[in-house]
């Protein structure tokens, strides 16, 4: 699999960021000729990894969070959202759907179930007060094969 | 960017949402919708995603607390128009539209 392109951006936790990594994410991947659909899924999933380490890597703070984007031959997209913050202790309970630690009457604690129904694959590394790795990837289809 | 403009009609405030909708703009949109909930007190808060270019789960959130909110006093929430990248969305989140 031979990589075509990549990115790297560190961005303070702001949420004024979050539509900034959608942003220049969507520009980095228009020469992969996505699809709207393809498009909009992963800005949703980057916009979810993003929004977790504003609200929850950082509380009451900001600090720096990473986003890699890589794209391979055959239109496979690769994608990590890093930070240093505190992180998850218990990963799997994180992921359940509808879990949140945030305010539970305004998050949906959806954030990872959106992430593994839009991408192909996610995986997620953590360790408390080290920080948290979302790595995720999906697969173009083929502009050759579209209709 | 996110907006919302208001029309009052009757019991009903419909919120005609607008852009983009993601945990930065939720937290602007949720004081908004909830000050004019409180200054006409609908018995149906009517909020339209027909001009709703991106959602993420944030603007679940913003859903969920909002019907809570107006079901707090009384009243109901509907969902409306949304395009179809917000339709996965709340379908995923299992939330009805029409």
């Amino acid at each position: 699999m031979k990589l075509v392109n990549q990115v790297k951006l560190v961005f303070s936790s702001r949420s004024i960021n979050e539509g900034f990594a959608r942003a220049a994410l969507a520009a980095f991947l228009v020469q992969a000729d996505p699809t709207v659909p393809q498009l909009a899924d992963i800005k949703t999933a980057v916009s979810e990894a993003v929004t977790n380490c504003i609200v929850h890597a950082y509380p009451g703070k900001a600090g720096q969070i990473t986003l890699r984007a890589a794209l391979y031959e055959g239109g496979l997209v690769k994608i990590v959202v890093a930070d240093r913050g505190v992180g998850i202790a218990d990963v799997a309970k994180a992921m359940e759907p509808l879990y949140t630690t945030g305010d539970p009457e305004e998050r949906a604690g959806l954030g990872f179930a959106v992430m593994q129904s839009f991408m192909d694959k996610v995986r997620v590394t953590s360790k408390p007060g080290r920080g948290t790795r979302v790595t995720m990837s999906k697969q173009l289809e083929a502009a050759d094969l579209r209709q | 960017m996110a907006k919302v403009w208001f029309i009052p009609a009757g019991n009903t405030l419909a919120a005609y949402l607008s852009g983009e909708i993601d945990h930065h703009a939720a937290q602007m949109l949720r004081r908004e919708i909830d000050a004019q909930v409180d200054a006409h007190m609908p018995e149906l808060l009517a909020l339209d995603f027909s001009g709703v270019t991106f959602m993420d789960s944030s603007g679940v959130g913003l859903i969920l607390g909002r019907g809570r909110y107006i079901a707090s006093l009384g009243g109901r929430l509907t969902v409306q128009n949304p395009p179809a990248q917000i339709r996965k969305m709340l379908d995923l989140a299992r939330i009805h539209y029409v």
